[in-house]
């Protein structure tokens, strides 16, 4: 197969055209996936809109929220999403002996998943310090649903990527392992844009009331 | 240890002797409870004398090995059909027991309950749409549609297994749910506040969140697999303009699958977290709001009324196009009316709840919307009434279907639309009336469609016919138990006798009711000529055998293999020239071609993923049901540890070698060659072995 007949998000390397054809299958398949996962966020999105002043007494958004900590989150996971991207081009340029560079994109890519999912917890814990629990009132809880939903995909995206390095260094670079990057890679972009959306939606509406 | 104590608690959760429909009935032995444990030993004799017998015979090894862990989408499709057969037969039982029960509840208590028959509505309604209707549908797609887009699998043989032993997981959970505890008595559409902790303690409502969600993730995976293997893995040839109309309407019904199983989702898993964790989406304190559940779910169930029916419409175009022996009439119009449809489909939720307080306008908006849809639907009953018009029509099972559901599901559009218009619809909604529209959609549309798939590609799968007279004598019960059963709720509901009510105090409405009922006991003779019918059939199979693949003359490539077909399908992958690629190939003397050479093929190799994955998730579901905590995690723990190890695997694909399909594929060309070619009036005797009699 050519290069230009290529598609253009399948960043295998030179591999032979059985596994580009696979990979095709594959990486549209995910993509439908994630089209049904955008679904599940924007019904969540939907009905925090319709819940988010049913404050009751708890406390609201203005009280609760913290734009430096919010902030911070979309710095390091827009930086993960850079990161990862590197992951994606060593893969592709990378040659058999540089596993190593592929192998530390990845180091750093996961540790800025885990501090994303550590400052989120913080947030949150910080919260349950102010008696914000999901329990007292309607936005408390489309709050809890939509905001930690996203933090468990970013959790399973990150066990995803141990898995991945684990196969990286027992299995090395066959088909499966690049297709399952290239699939990681999308998952991992979209929860960045998932997050662009909560911090729009959720955080900076919530502190601009 | 005693119910309630600490360690009871933590090792059996809620679980107590009063779960168990036999402690219940021997307590109070109404006609009702004794209802209930008789139904609960069915289930529990059932089991006991199906896996008697597997042991008996010594076919556990045979099952694992050739069916459980296959990824071959034909076995997977029949598997979706078993399930499918034994729920139909769970839920019409309950339907029947309802009809039965109202008639004999005018101004009487009758025989069951008011929970009870709560809870025979809820799971009625659950049953069939999840685990009747879904598996039946994504049964025949998964036989079908790699077979007539020429290819041998699907794109994700793995995901497949995972999808069919989730539907049986959920499916075995609401049996479940007849012998330990109750289910809900919420409806099948589990509306809260209702279902919240605060006026459903009990785990009735767990049941069925656990259930729907099981089947719902299933549902979205299945319908994954199912439009990439329609977009990538049609054979060389066939643009999406030569697809049957069966591969369109799967294809559209799979892409609302995904768009719409992830609202049900959401619905149940936000029910479940006011349930379980005391948030506040749909209660009535703390800013809780139902009316997100209602467009939740109804986001969800307005697509999946169209989910069910069109593959039903695209099984009517197979059919009446080989019956009638013509082209389709109408293709491209058939087409755009099912895109249009599916389209249409998102657009016309609220009709649903006309009467939950939404301005006037907006139910205007929806009104129209949904009036709009007769539209494309009016143009596809034109298109297979002209596709008959001038044609050979053969008057076969499948076709006799066709037929009624074109004057049957014409009616049901009518009293649609009458639905359709808010102001009617404040005049009949809640009543009979509804129930007896759906019921003319859903049977005499998608069963209908449904049970003349069966009958169409059942030679295909098995390799013999089905018996034509029991199969004729199923269809007249079907189509006369139906009108006699629905066509009375039309007439009560307009007299305004509520739906879902276990007693009446109307004694006008007691005739009505006895011919409902008596409509209801066709209709189990329907299923139970069905079930004769399969005896027969298997009984008779020698002389009704279809090994040459073609009994209908038939249009399309699934016709083009022996029947039933080898593992890999096609031992050379088809090149396809038009529509209706096998009929040309037989026209023009290319069919039963033999290839210049045969090639090794690589199939998935078995895998017990699936199964542990759907056997995993049903335990987990089990345990959230009755708050057994350390069965949940372990569940849970092992379904992430599946996935995991699984992903590791290398070996996971076998070689048949090119040997061995020269033989089977010799053998079969050699039984075509000595076949009798078979005349269309005669194509229902005995004298039918698959191949056709085609003017050259």
């Amino acid at each position: 197969m050519s290069a230009e007949l290529r598609h253009v998000g399948l960043n295998l390397g030179d591999t032979d055209e059985a596994a580009h054809r696979q990979a095709e299958q594959a990486v549209f398949g995910f993509w439908v996936f994630l089209m049904s996962d955008a679904v599940i966020f924007a019904l969540l999105f939907a009905t925090y809109g319709t819940m988010q002043h049913a404050t009751f007494s708890a406390p609201s958004a203005a009280n609760e929220f913290k734009i430096g900590s919010a902030f911070l989150e979309t710095l390091i996971l827009l930086t993960s999403s850079f990161t990862f991207g590197m992951t994606s081009i060593s893969m592709k340029y990378g040659q058999a002996r540089s596993r190593a560079g592929l192998l530390a994109w990845m180091t750093v890519t996961l540790s800025l998943g885990l501090a994303f999912i550590g400052l989120e917890l913080h947030d949150f814990a910080s919260m349950f310090g102010d008696a914000a629990y999901p329990t007292r009132s309607g936005f408390l809880s489309a709050f809890f649903a939509l905001v930690p939903l996203h933090g468990l995909h970013v959790l399973a995206a990150s066990l995803w990527l141990i898995v991945m390095m684990v196969q990286v260094l027992t299995v090395g670079l066959d088909a499966r392992v690049k297709i399952n990057i290239l699939r990681l890679g999308l998952f991992w972009h979209f929860l960045d844009i998932v997050w662009i959306a909560i911090f729009s939606v959720v955080y900076l509406e919530g502190l601009i009331r | 240890m005693t119910p309630g104590s600490g360690l009871w608690q933590m090792l059996l959760g809620h679980l107590n002797a009063q779960a168990l429909p036999f402690v219940r009935a021997y307590d109070h032995p109404t006609a009702s409870e004794i209802i209930g444990a008789g139904a609960a030993a069915i289930v529990i004799l059932g089991a006991a004398v199906l896996g008697g017998l597997i042991t008996w015979y010594g076919k556990w090894r045979y099952l694992w090995k050739e069916w459980f862990t296959s990824l071959d989408p034909k076995r997977i499709g029949v598997m979706y059909l078993v399930i499918a057969f034994v729920m139909l037969s769970r839920a019409l039982i309950e339907g029947v027991l309802m009809r039965v029960q109202q008639a004999a509840a005018v101004n009487s208590p009758g025989f069951i309950a008011p929970d009870h028959f709560a809870q025979l509505f809820s799971t009625h309604g659950s049953i069939m749409v999840f685990f009747m209707a879904m598996p039946f549908i994504a049964g025949i797609i998964n036989y079908v549609m790699p077979l007539q887009i020429g290819s041998r699998d699907v794109a994700f043989p793995l995901l497949n297994s995972v999808s069919l032993w989730l539907t049986a997981g959920a499916a075995g959970l609401m049996m479940a749910s007849l012998v330990i505890g109750r289910f809900s008595t919420g409806g099948w559409s589990g509306y809260p506040p209702y279902t919240e902790l605060a006026f459903s303690p009990d785990v009735g409502p767990d049941y069925w969140i656990w259930a729907v969600t099981m089947g719902s993730i299933a549902s979205t995976l299945s319908a994954l697999n199912f439009v990439v293997t329609l977009f990538k893995l049609r054979a060389p040839g066939m643009s999406l303009m030569r697809m049957p109309l069966f591969c369109w309407t799967s294809l559209c019904t799979a892409i609302l699958m995904i768009y719409a199983m992830p609202p049900l989702t959401v619905a149940t898993a936000l029910l479940a977290l006011d349930r379980y964790l005391g948030f506040h989406f749909f209660t009535n304190d703390l800013g809780g709001n139902m009316m997100n559940y209602a467009n939740l779910f109804w986001l969800f169930g307005h697509p999946e009324v169209y989910i069910l029916i069109l593959p039903a419409f695209g099984v009517y175009s197979e059919v009446v196009s080989t019956f009638s022996s013509k082209e389709l009439y109408g293709y491209t119009s058939l087409t755009l009316a099912t895109m249009a449809i599916a389209v249409l489909s998102f657009t016309v939720w609220v009709h649903h709840f006309f009467t939950m307080g939404q301005s006037a306008d907006i139910n205007g908006v929806f009104g129209i919307a949904t009036m709009a849809i007769g539209v494309p639907t009016g143009v596809k009953i034109y298109d297979w009434i002209w596709t008959m018009f001038a044609g050979k029509v053969r008057f076969t099972v499948p076709m006799w279907y066709s037929l009624a559901f074109m004057v049957t599901f014409v009616l049901g559009g009518f009293t649609g639309i009458i639905l359709a218009m808010p102001p009617l619809d404040f005049q009949v909604h809640n009543t009979v009336f509804l129930v007896a529209h759906f019921h003319n959609m859903l049977i005499g549309g998608m069963l209908y469609g449904l049970l003349a798939a069966y009958h169409y590609w059942f030679p295909k799968a098995f390799g013999f016919r089905l018996n034509e007279r029991w199969g004729r004598i199923a269809f007249g019960c079907w189509v006369m138990g139906f009108y006699l059963a629905f066509m009375p709720l039309y007439v009560l509901g307009i007299s305004g006798m509520t739906r879902r009510t276990q007693e009446l105090f109307e004694p006008a409405f007691r005739p009505w009711l006895l011919v409902a009922a008596g409509g209801a006991l066709v209709l189990l003779c329907a299923l139970g000529s069905l079930f004769v019918q399969l005896w027969v059939s298997i009984r008779d199979r020698a002389q009704n055998l279809v090994y040459a693949g073609d009994p209908w003359d038939g249009r399309g490539l699934e016709w083009s293999i022996s029947a039933p077909p080898p593992e890999y399908s096609f031992a050379v992958i088809p090149q396809v020239q038009g529509r209706d690629p096998f009929f040309d190939a037989k026209r023009r003397g290319t069919a039963y071609s033999r290839p210049h050479h045969y090639k090794d093929i690589e199939v998935p190799r078995n895998s017990s993923t699936g199964v542990v994955i759907g056997l995993a998730a049903a335990l987990a579901s089990f345990g959230l049901v009755w708050h057994i905590w350390w069965i949940t995690i372990i569940a849970v723990t092992s379904i992430w540890a599946a996935v995991i190890g699984r992903s590791f695997m290398r070996n996971v694909h076998r070689t048949i070698p090119a040997d061995e399909i020269r033989r089977t594929e010799e053998s079969w060309l050699a039984a075509v060659a000595q076949a009798a070619p078979v005349d269309r009036p005669a194509e229902t005797t005995s004298a039918n072995q698959g191949l056709a009699k085609v003017p050259r």
